[in-house]
């Protein structure tokens, strides 16, 4: 179970003013759930999500994993005690190929039978793509799915995903959804996604919206449809809530 | 017989702890130490200077040739003139590569000057590692000279390897390609303390189809100092590329000059030159999946140097 408790941050402007991005956040995510945070840009989700990851440091408040208080836990200690994440950005790199990446992310050299299993499960055609580079010749949509084979490749108890529906085109979208519902159906581990596309708020468990760095509400989507709206309408109308978007304005 | 230290410097520049049969000449603090020839591949000791010739008959297939270069002398200075001909349909992989271990004093160094002569449609794999050791304040320098003249329809691919322990480097490569002529360089290289390296490349595109295609990958570490020139001329219908990729960190310093010439309104020259630090990301990504900083670090460069 991953709990945040009183979590605050704060950055300073170019003016020197300080600003708050998220404002005493109290969640708790449960074990085995697929929770779904949303909200309006500029609301604190992918900070929230990189706070959770160590990549920033809370300016106040504590986050705890099974009761462990990991706030001052490196982002490779919070990897080994069990958070997965997948960057908004999947990152290139030259030179390191598809399997060193889920070799890494297991943790273990793997036959090519069972890393190709990781990318099979992503609609990848396997041998296709094992021993390319994870570089500048792969389409966002391919990284993307490289990204989510490195995190079912890790196993661990807590998988992050930061808009996994960013910088991706239509069809790539329409498969890579089928993929989180195929995860949905078979979890095995606490799944939390940012997103704003309605085909993964419909698969959720829980839908968490945050707005102006606070928890507006927590429930079912049917009972959160009027405020995602509401939030939808305050950020300015744009077609990211609807169906088979890839918008991410 | 070589002894532990030279058979150390030969595994890492050639991957060999023994001889491995086929055609090979070691040669060890200046002198031959090991010689055998095949019936394809023939080699022959220089009469007017230090060196050898390597014979390759025409249509032979699938061999290697070894011709590693080992000092472990400190104060040794070592010159030598290889001149390879290469004949027609012939496609041989060559395997040289210098390894200085220097305890001493003194500098030690070698400088190779290597001329490829390859007939129609022949085509080699030519591998050079370049590796130094040992804890003494003397200096191990390399300054290999390539030359490569490639006749019509030929193909020449050269991985050029300098990962550790050399102080001191000038690498000068020139080549010529005749119609349908190829060549391949994929250079990979680190420096590390204060050594200083640079790379001169000329590649002259004179046939009709002709290409070449020139890669540096390099990472530069603590102090030291890079130079890649990169220069294609383009005299005839043609395709160059060049590109230079390089890892800064520390207080390093590298300079990548490439210089394309296209002198025939049918050329296409083309160069990329990217210069930087790890990305902060690639670090967070790797770390992510439960690796530490240092071992993201290293993670990265031992893939970008492949």
């Amino acid at each position: 179970m991953l709990e945040l408790k009183n979590v605050s941050f704060e950055v300073t402007d170019v003016n020197g003013e300080k600003k708050k991005i998220l404002d005493d956040i109290n969640l708790r995510f449960d074990e085995d759930k697929f929770v779904v945070i949303t909200g309006p840009n500029g609301s604190g989700k992918s900070t929230l999500a990189r706070i959770l990851m160590g990549i920033e440091t809370p300016t106040s408040g504590k986050i705890y994993l099974d009761g462990e208080d990991i706030t001052g836990k490196t982002i490779t200690e919070r990897a080994k005690l069990g958070i997965s994440f997948a960057l908004q950005q999947p990152v290139r790199f030259k030179g390191i190929k598809v399997r060193d990446l889920i070799e890494i992310a297991a943790g273990r050299k793997m036959e090519t039978n069972e890393a190709c299993e990781y990318l099979s499960r992503v609609g990848l055609c396997a041998r296709d793509y094992i021993d390319r580079e994870v570089n500048a010749s792969l389409s966002g949509g391919e990284l993307k799915r490289i990204e989510i084979a490195s995190i079912l490749a890790r196993g661990t108890k807590i998988a992050l995903f930061d808009e996994p529906e960013a910088g991706i085109d239509l069809w790539s979208f329409q498969s890579l959804i089928k993929v989180f519902e195929g995860m949905r159906e078979d979890l095995k581990s606490s799944i939390i996604i940012i997103s704003h596309q309605e085909r993964i708020l419909n698969i959720a468990d829980e839908i968490i919206l945050i707005k102006g760095g606070k928890v507006h509400k927590r429930g079912q989507k049917k009972d959160m449809i009027l405020d995602i709206l509401g939030a939808t309408l305050e950020g300015g109308v744009c077609g990211k809530y609807m169906e088979g978007s890839d918008e991410t304005c | 017989m070589l002894n532990k230290d030279q058979l150390e410097l030969l595994n890492e520049i050639a991957g060999i702890t023994c001889n491995p049969g086929g055609a090979i000449n070691i040669r060890a603090n200046g002198q031959l130490a090991e010689r055998n020839v095949t019936e394809n591949i023939n080699i022959r000791t220089k009469e007017d200077k230090p060196g050898i010739d390597i014979i390759v008959k025409a249509g032979t297939k699938g061999e290697t040739v070894y011709i590693p270069v080992v000092i472990d002398e400190s104060g040794m200075t070592d010159v030598v003139y290889n001149d390879f001909f290469i004949g027609e349909d012939a496609d041989v992989t060559i395997v040289a590569g210098c390894g200085i271990h220097n305890c001493g004093e003194h500098d030690s160094q070698h400088d190779g000057i290597h001329r490829f002569f390859l007939e129609k449609n022949a085509h080699i794999r030519y591998v050079e590692n370049h590796y130094g050791s040992g804890d003494g304040n003397g200096k191990r320098i390399l300054n290999p000279v390539t030359e490569v003249y490639q006749e019509e329809g030929s193909s020449c691919e050269m991985e050029m390897v300098q990962i550790k322990g050399v102080d001191s480097t000038v690498r000068t490569t020139k080549d010529k390609n005749k119609k349908d002529a190829k060549l391949v360089v994929r250079e990979r290289l680190m420096t590390h303390g204060s050594q200083i390296a640079e790379s001169n490349y000329v590649t002259v595109l004179e046939g009709e189809n002709s290409s070449a295609d020139v890669v540096s990958r390099s990472v530069a570490r603590d102090r030291s100092y890079q130079k890649y020139v990169s220069r294609i001329v383009g005299n005839a219908a043609c395709y160059g590329h060049t590109e230079c990729d390089a890892i800064l960190m520390d207080s390093a310093r590298v300079l990548a000059v490439p210089e394309l010439d296209a002198a025939c309104i049918d050329a296409s020259l083309v160069h990329e030159a990217a210069i930087g630090k790890i990305a902060g990301d690639q670090l967070i990504k790797l770390m992510t999946l439960g690796l530490t900083p240092e071992e993201a670090e290293e993670k990265i460069i031992e893939g970008f140097l492949g």
